[in-house]
């Protein structure tokens, strides 16, 4: 049975034009609007039963529906061109959809829990910030340095996380976030309570620091560049985290998340697969952290608290633990919904809470729940 | 007679002053199917997980076709060639029947990142290759299972459930197959019929070795070629079903007769 391409495009171009609408809204009115109107959007989609259509014609066609939705990043970034603010944000939510692909990966599929997101986000900054100013490395190879710094770093807390379960591996991560926050606090050579500052991204001698200019009356915002950056790293990590959830390797992270005894019985190396994804996810947090750094031109201790990484959670959380397309929706939610909502901008730590504690009731699967594995890619059933 | 395909001597499992097995011996020759009875607490599970890793001995060995496996981690008992089910299922309900038949695999599977990731014509072909063997070892359980291979494995009824387990279990033709009370939760009927099941798979399987910890005796009768009476994690008796139910001694201590 084949399915149809066109509902899921729909789909898509519907939420990118309401997205795109988001963005650029100024006044409060129109926000609330675009708020409601994509409330009734979803109330109709389920009252008529799209959803189920929409799904299908996307999993038979997640190679183009992938195209699509490229393209329509890269068209509403040129709808944004003139406006830093809005290009920002757009920025920010690609970027923290490849943290929260590390985190999922970890914590949504290997089950190994990780509260302490914003540190290895802060370890890949970090490490842009140094190897950008220190070294002669090219720029792409400074965001993977971040990626690596991040993952060799969480490889101190291995041990300890072999050893506990549940909770008191909760507790771990979390006091090495808070540690890590003070160590940058009192060491100097990183800047101590200052911070850093980090250079702009560089690419085949283009600065993405400096704004484009077409002619002499225009110029284009230079956050674009940076969009284009943030899509080819959300692209990439999003392509990978599903590829490998499909994969044998996906399925051993789900055995080694849902029953450790009945996995080891089957000759599952509960311990390698745990270091795997833990591993993989903060690199690709790390990766993140680093290109967020070089895009905003700062790095401080301040950015990297234990809320930063409870905000990471949520995202992971709201979208659907595990599920790699509902991270798109959940960050959107929290990165830009603060920022246009001015009356919620002082109370987003208890919104989001609330939030958390809603979808967790009413909705323990997410926004767009991971769906059950289909190992062909693309490929109609 | 030749080498058995299980040799254990003298395990000794203690849970703090509990003496959950007190110096078993059991030894069960290649395609031999032989049942373990015994009282609750006896140590039937104990011996199970003993012999699998999961709990630790105190004293004694197991060997499995001549190879010493006392003392290794449950995976590496795993390659060894012993598969097990358990009392309380423990499938993965979320995941697809497939997912959970190919966890039977993972030893044989490809887990190499290039395959997995990048060169997916391959890895679609291995795919198709193990659906095709989960279908037709499905299909000798159930007429029905095959045709719900990617459904979660929530959606089944019990019986299906154990028929899932007991094919994740041989899906990798082990050498050792230690089934863990398969009627618990079901209906005479219904454990009627997965026997029948297995021995049909059995009878495809000649080498096949297995060990079946039950309490319903008319399985015990209709499956085993030699039965083991446990109590008090000590070997009480041992032999033909009919000549172990006649036993005295057995139908005092298991029976609940005088």
């Amino acid at each position: 049975m084949t399915s149809s391409v066109w509902p899921a495009l729909a789909a898509l171009v519907v939420s990118a034009v309401g997205v795109l609408a988001l963005l650029l809204a100024e006044k409060q009115w129109a926000v609330i609007a675009i708020i409601i109107a994509a409330g009734a959007a979803m109330f109709l989609a389920r009252r008529f039963d799209w959803n189920e259509r929409i799904r299908r014609s996307g999993a038979a066609n997640s190679r183009k529906v992938f195209l699509a939705a490229m393209v329509l990043v890269v068209g509403a970034a040129f709808v944004m061109r003139e406006h830093n603010f809005a290009l920002l944000m757009l920025c920010t939510v690609m970027l923290m959809m490849v943290a929260g692909l590390g985190l999922t990966l970890q914590f949504g599929q290997a089950g190994v829990v990780n509260f302490a997101g914003a540190a290895f986000f802060g370890i890949g900054a970090y490490a842009a910030a140094v190897f950008a100013t220190k070294t002669a490395l090219p720029h792409l190879l400074v965001i993977l340095a971040g990626g690596f710094f991040a993952a060799l770093i969480g490889s101190v807390l291995v041990l300890p996380l072999l050893r506990t379960r549940g909770h008191y591996t909760a507790l771990i991560t979390i006091a090495f976030g808070i540690l890590f926050k003070t160590f940058l606090e009192v060491n100097d050579a990183l800047g101590g309570p200052q911070g850093l500052k980090v250079p702009g991204f560089v690419l085949f001698g283009h600065a993405f620091n400096d704004p484009i200019e077409i002619d002499e009356e225009t110029e284009w915002s230079f956050y674009l560049a940076y969009a284009g950056l943030s899509l080819l790293l959300v692209a990439a990590a999003y392509a990978f985290v599903r590829r490998l959830e499909r994969s044998w390797i996906g399925l051993a992270f789900d055995a080694v998340r849902i029953d450790e005894t009945a996995a080891s019985a089957f000759g599952v190396n509960v311990a390698a697969w745990k270091i795997a994804a833990f591993s993989i996810g903060n690199f690709l947090i790390g990766v993140a952290g680093a290109a967020y750094a070089m895009m905003t031109g700062f790095v401080a201790p301040t950015s990297f608290t234990f809320g930063d990484s409870l905000i990471l959670v949520s995202i992971v959380i709201l979208g659907g633990l595990g599920s790699a397309l509902g991270l798109i929706p959940a960050a959107l939610v929290v990165v830009v919904l603060p920022e246009k909502l001015q009356a919620i901008q002082e109370y987003r730590f208890l919104l989001f809470a609330l939030l958390v504690i809603v979808i967790l009731l009413v909705r323990p699967g997410g926004l767009l729940p991971r769906a059950l594995r289909d190992y062909r890619v693309g490929a109609p059933r | 007679m030749t080498t058995p395909l299980l040799d254990a001597r003298g395990l000794v499992v203690r849970f703090g002053g509990v003496t959950a097995l007190d110096g078993l011996d059991l030894s069960v020759a290649a395609g031999e199917t032989v049942g373990l009875i015994g009282p609750n607490g006896s140590g039937k599970t104990t011996f199970f997980n003993a012999l699998t890793g999961f709990v630790r001995l105190a004293a004694g060995r197991a060997q499995l076709a001549g190879s010493d496996i006392t003392g290794l981690e449950p995976r590496r008992i795993a390659a060894h060639g012993i598969a097990r089910t358990f009392q309380r299922l423990r499938l993965l309900l979320e995941l697809s029947v497939f997912d959970n038949l190919m966890l039977g695999q993972h030893l044989v599977l490809d887990h190499g990142p290039w395959s997995n990731l990048f060169v997916r014509r391959r890895f679609t072909a291995e795919v198709r290759r193990q659906a095709e063997a989960a279908r037709a070892l499905l299909a000798a359980f159930s007429p029905g299972l095959p045709a719900r291979l990617f459904e979660p494995a929530r959606a089944l009824t019990m019986i299906d459930r154990r028929r899932v387990e007991i094919c994740r279990a041989l899906i990798r033709d082990p050498a050792l197959l230690l089934l863990d009370e398969p009627s618990a939760g079901m209906t005479p009927d219904e454990t009627a019929e997965l026997m029948t099941d297995l021995l049909a798979v059995k009878a495809q399987r000649p080498a096949l070795t297995v060990v079946i910890i039950e309490h319903d005796m008319a399985v015990i009768e209709r499956v085993s070629d030699r039965c083991v009476v446990l109590d008090y994690g000590r070997k009480l008796a041992e032999g033909p079903y009919a000549a172990v139910a006649a036993d005295p001694v057995v139908r005092r201590a298991y029976l609940g007769e005088d």
